[in-house]
């Protein structure tokens, strides 16, 4: 099995060959993670304490909820659509969870099922935030640019108006258990990679949306139900931004109505970084975890490095646009 | 007129170490129409991008007019005077005719503005050139196929080019409207332009050319005067064997168990009270021009698009309430007319594009896990059936691969769903004549399996060929039917124009 697989192997036979090795890197799915080492390598020399057990820890546990929300991204993007209410969702789920365990006058405070009943509103809000993406991108036809931007706009404001602007504190251990301990952080990330990626490559609704991607009409007159398969990505997607939620809240110990809201790009960035494509159609789980790999280790080294946060986003800014004009590039190569 | 307006010798071009063009001269003078025919792959394209400058030949010499010709960008090949005219119109459908032609260099005012008195005059006067009286602020998007060729035309007219090059420029055209071609192509021919005419229409060509040029594997294998050959002769020459063999010989017996049956299906505005009987193991096929109904039709009976009243039913069983996806599993299957629109989806691979349609079949419950491995042998299978080349890697981008083989992919598709009536819409159309054989012999093997074939073709001779019965449409009615033993080219026709003139006389009035 080739690891991961190539984003496509689409050299037309009427391109100069005098950059064939070139293009071949730059085609290449190994790309993300070999520059990803590539970039470890130099930061180990010039950042000092980048190459230490505690700080690989921590680039480790900035990983995991990124690499969660980017795995549902990836799959809406792979649909031809783009899911930007994810960081509200993150943000509404967050409270509405804190909001039944917190020992702060929660709904079921010291309750012994509050544990799951909180875990369980908050996948069932991400679900529904989904749904209603979904819904209006696949039967209203709407763009799911303007749906998911509205949604976030609203899912936001929606968050800081129930709690009043203050974040939520004092939550049970057994609620923060997910966030807290890196092996359980570790179980739930792999276990959604693995579970997404299996759907995508393994099942009869992976091809369907990987189809619908491509070539929507084609889908459709090849028999796929492409409605029920789109709104399905979107609540996907919007389970795992509650699944990030989970992770972040305990981390944090906080439930926070603007958790993670200047998060997005990163989101979207790392996804497309690794290589799953703007346009549809192509992409996977295990590109976007590089993806999620690189642009962690810029913002933690950079950070060592002592630079300015607004430097930082410049430079992920960067990266970003870089990786989009790459999949661009690799889009029209794919057209000729 | 007799001065030598191109010349071409000893071209070569090779792609990786293949030899696309080996040696080709031509010649060819002002006023003269050359048609150049060959299969697909013979290396047309390639030879007309060279004189168009959008390839650099590897080796040879090119002449325009007595002068040496090296294009670097089609823009050089413009200056030089030469249009080409390529087979996907490139116009903006949402700009206005005049826009249109002045998109390269707008007429200016003194104040840098577009001036747009000036251009609409001038636009005027090309359109009348080509004999198109329409506005030239007109949405190039209200347009015909074949308005928008004479709109295409009338942009390479306004540079003043003394050579044109016309590659396919028929197909998307009624017989009206190649016929108002073909006279604007001869004004422009009497007038000392340079014609470079390519097309798989035989007839056309004949038609329309003084001299013809075959092209074989990238090799000249013939160039004469027109009337040195006979179209039969031309075809033997392309593929290098007799057209008598153009059609496989035939071996179905049509039942008498009605597979599909459609009874007074009317969509207003698009077919009208349409009734017909397809049975087991029958090739039947639907004749009409462009615009008659017929794509429509079919994707009616297929739940693509939908009728506002009407039965159908297929064995014994009631469908037209199912969505495609409910007709596709109950053996429903459809070749669509346009590979690239809704037929494949161009990046994904070749057995991604296969696999796509008969997946639900290969699904384990509860999670639908595709078996993997039954699901790639069946496609070993069917792509030995469907004789797509052994050369053709499974992840190759179904982009990259040759029309024939892009119809062999969307045929396996569906034929591993194993359907009981297969629609297949125009399903030779872009493919050179190898591939087309193969797919008439595939056709004759499905239907001697008992499966149910309808056929949508615009070339008559092939359903001829193939056909056990032919429905002629026209104006989204049924207007004639006949059986094998009845089949006649021009009774054909006479159907599928039926009422033609009705209609044009009707728009006519309008205007």
């Amino acid at each position: 099995m080739r690891w991961p697989p190539e984003p496509g192997v689409r050299r037309s036979s009427k391109q100069a060959s005098e950059f064939a090795m070139l293009d071949r890197v730059l085609q290449s799915g190994w790309l993300t993670i070999a520059l990803s080492i590539a970039y470890a390598c130099i930061m180990s020399v010039l950042a000092p304490g980048f190459a230490s057990i505690e700080n690989g820890t921590n680039v480790v546990v900035a990983m995991l909820p990124l690499m969660v929300v980017a795995t549902g991204q990836t799959i809406v993007l792979i649909s031809g659509g783009i899911d930007l209410s994810v960081t509200s969702v993150i943000a509404l789920t967050s409270i509405a969870g804190a909001a039944v365990v917190t020992n702060d006058a929660g709904w079921l405070a010291g309750n012994s099922v509050a544990t799951p009943v909180a875990v369980l509103a908050m996948l069932i809000v991400g679900a529904a935030v989904g749904f209603f993406n979904g819904g209006c991108v696949a039967w209203l036809r709407m763009p799911p640019f303007i749906v998911t931007l509205t949604t976030m706009i609203f899912a936001s404001g929606l968050a800081v108006w129930l709690t009043q602007s203050k974040s939520i504190s004092h939550l049970p251990t057994s609620f923060m258990l997910l966030g807290k301990q890196l092996w359980a952080s570790g179980l739930v990330a792999i276990a959604v990679a693995v579970g997404v990626q299996t759907m995508l490559s393994r099942t009869r609704l992976g091809s369907s949306i990987r189809a619908i991607g491509n070539n929507p009409l084609t889908a459709l007159a090849s028999g796929v139900r492409v409605a029920p398969a789109t709104v399905f990505a979107y609540v996907l997607s919007g389970i795992c931004a509650a699944v990030a939620a989970l992770l972040i809240t305990g981390q944090l110990e906080t439930g926070s109505p603007v958790q993670w809201e200047n998060n997005l790009l990163d989101i979207v960035g790392a996804t497309v970084i690794g290589g799953t494509s703007l346009y549809g159609g192509r992409g996977h789980v295990l590109w976007t975890l590089s993806g999620v790999l690189l642009l962690t280790l810029i913002d933690n080294s950079l950070n060592l490095l002592n630079l300015s946060h607004f430097t930082i986003m410049m430079a992920k800014g960067g990266v970003i646009l870089l990786a989009a004009l790459l999949d661009a590039w690799r889009h029209r190569r794919g057209n000729r | 007129m007799n001065s030598t307006l191109l010349e071409m010798t000893g071209i070569r071009k090779s792609f990786y170490g293949v030899d696309v063009l080996k040696d080709v001269e031509l010649r060819m003078q002002a006023g003269q129409t050359l048609g150049l025919v060959g299969e697909n792959g013979a290396g047309k394209s390639t030879l007309m991008n060279i004189i168009g400058g959008n390839l650099r030949a590897d080796a040879g010499q090119m002449q325009l007019a007595g002068e040496l010709y090296v294009p670097h960008t089609p823009r050089d090949a413009q200056r030089a005077g030469v249009a080409f005219i390529h087979q996907e119109l490139n116009l903006f459908a949402n700009l206005s005719i005049a826009e249109n032609i002045f998109l390269t260099s707008f007429p200016r005012t003194k104040l840098r503005n577009i001036d747009y008195n000036d251009m609409h005059q001038r636009a005027d006067a090309l359109l009348e050139q080509v004999g198109l009286r329409l506005s030239p602020r007109l949405l190039v998007e209200n347009l015909s196929a074949g308005e928008r060729q004479l709109v295409e035309i009338a942009k390479a007219l306004r540079l003043a080019p003394r050579l044109m090059i016309l590659d396919e420029p028929t197909t998307s055209l009624t017989s009206r409207e190649t016929a108002k071609l073909f006279e604007l192509l001869v004004s422009l021919q009497s007038n000392g332009m340079g014609l470079l005419y390519i097309s798989h229409a035989l007839g056309d060509v004949k038609r329309l050319c003084d001299e013809v040029l075959v092209l074989r594997d990238g090799a000249v294998v013939g160039q004469g005067p027109m009337c040195d050959f006979e179209p039969n002769q031309l075809v033997s020459m392309m593929v290098g064997r007799e057209s008598s063999d153009q059609f496989p010989p035939r071996h179905n017996h049509p039942s008498k168990v009605k597979q599909l049956d459609v009874q007074h299906v009317t969509q207003p505005g698009v077919v009208r009270d349409i009734s017909f009987v397809l049975n087991g193991g029958e090739v039947l096929g639907i004749s009409g021009l462009m615009g008659s109904g017929r794509t429509e039709l079919a994707r009616i009976l297929f739940g693509l698009d939908p009728m506002k009243s009407g039965h159908i039913t297929m064995c014994g069983e009631p469908i037209e309430r199912l969505p495609t996806a409910g007709r596709i599993a109950r053996g429903m299957a459809m070749l669509t007319e346009s590979r690239r629109e809704d037929g494949l989806c161009m990046q994904a691979s070749i057995a991604e594009n296969m696999s796509l349609v008969a997946e639900p079949k290969y699904a384990r419950p509860p999670w639908g896990l595709l078996r993997k491995a039954a699901l790639t042998s069946a496609l070993h299978a069917m792509r030995n059936a469907v004789k797509l080349s052994a050369s053709t890697e499974w992840h190759r981008p179904v982009q990259t691969l040759s029309g024939g083989n892009q119809q062999k992919v969307v045929l396996a598709k569906w034929l591993l769903n194993q359907p009981k009536v297969l629609i297949l819409d125009e399903p030779t159309r872009g493919i050179d004549v190898g591939a087309k054989f193969e797919i008439y012999a595939l056709i004759d093997r499905l239907a001697s399996d008992g499966q149910s074939i309808l056929i949508i073709s615009s070339e008559i001779e092939e359903l001829l060929g193939i056909c056990d019965r032919i429905l002629v449409m026209s104006q989204g009615e049924i207007k004639d039917e006949l059986a094998r033993n009845e089949f006649d080219q021009s009774r054909i026709m006479l159907a599928a124009l039926q009422a033609d003139h009705v209609a044009a006389s009707l728009r006519d009035a309008d205007q």
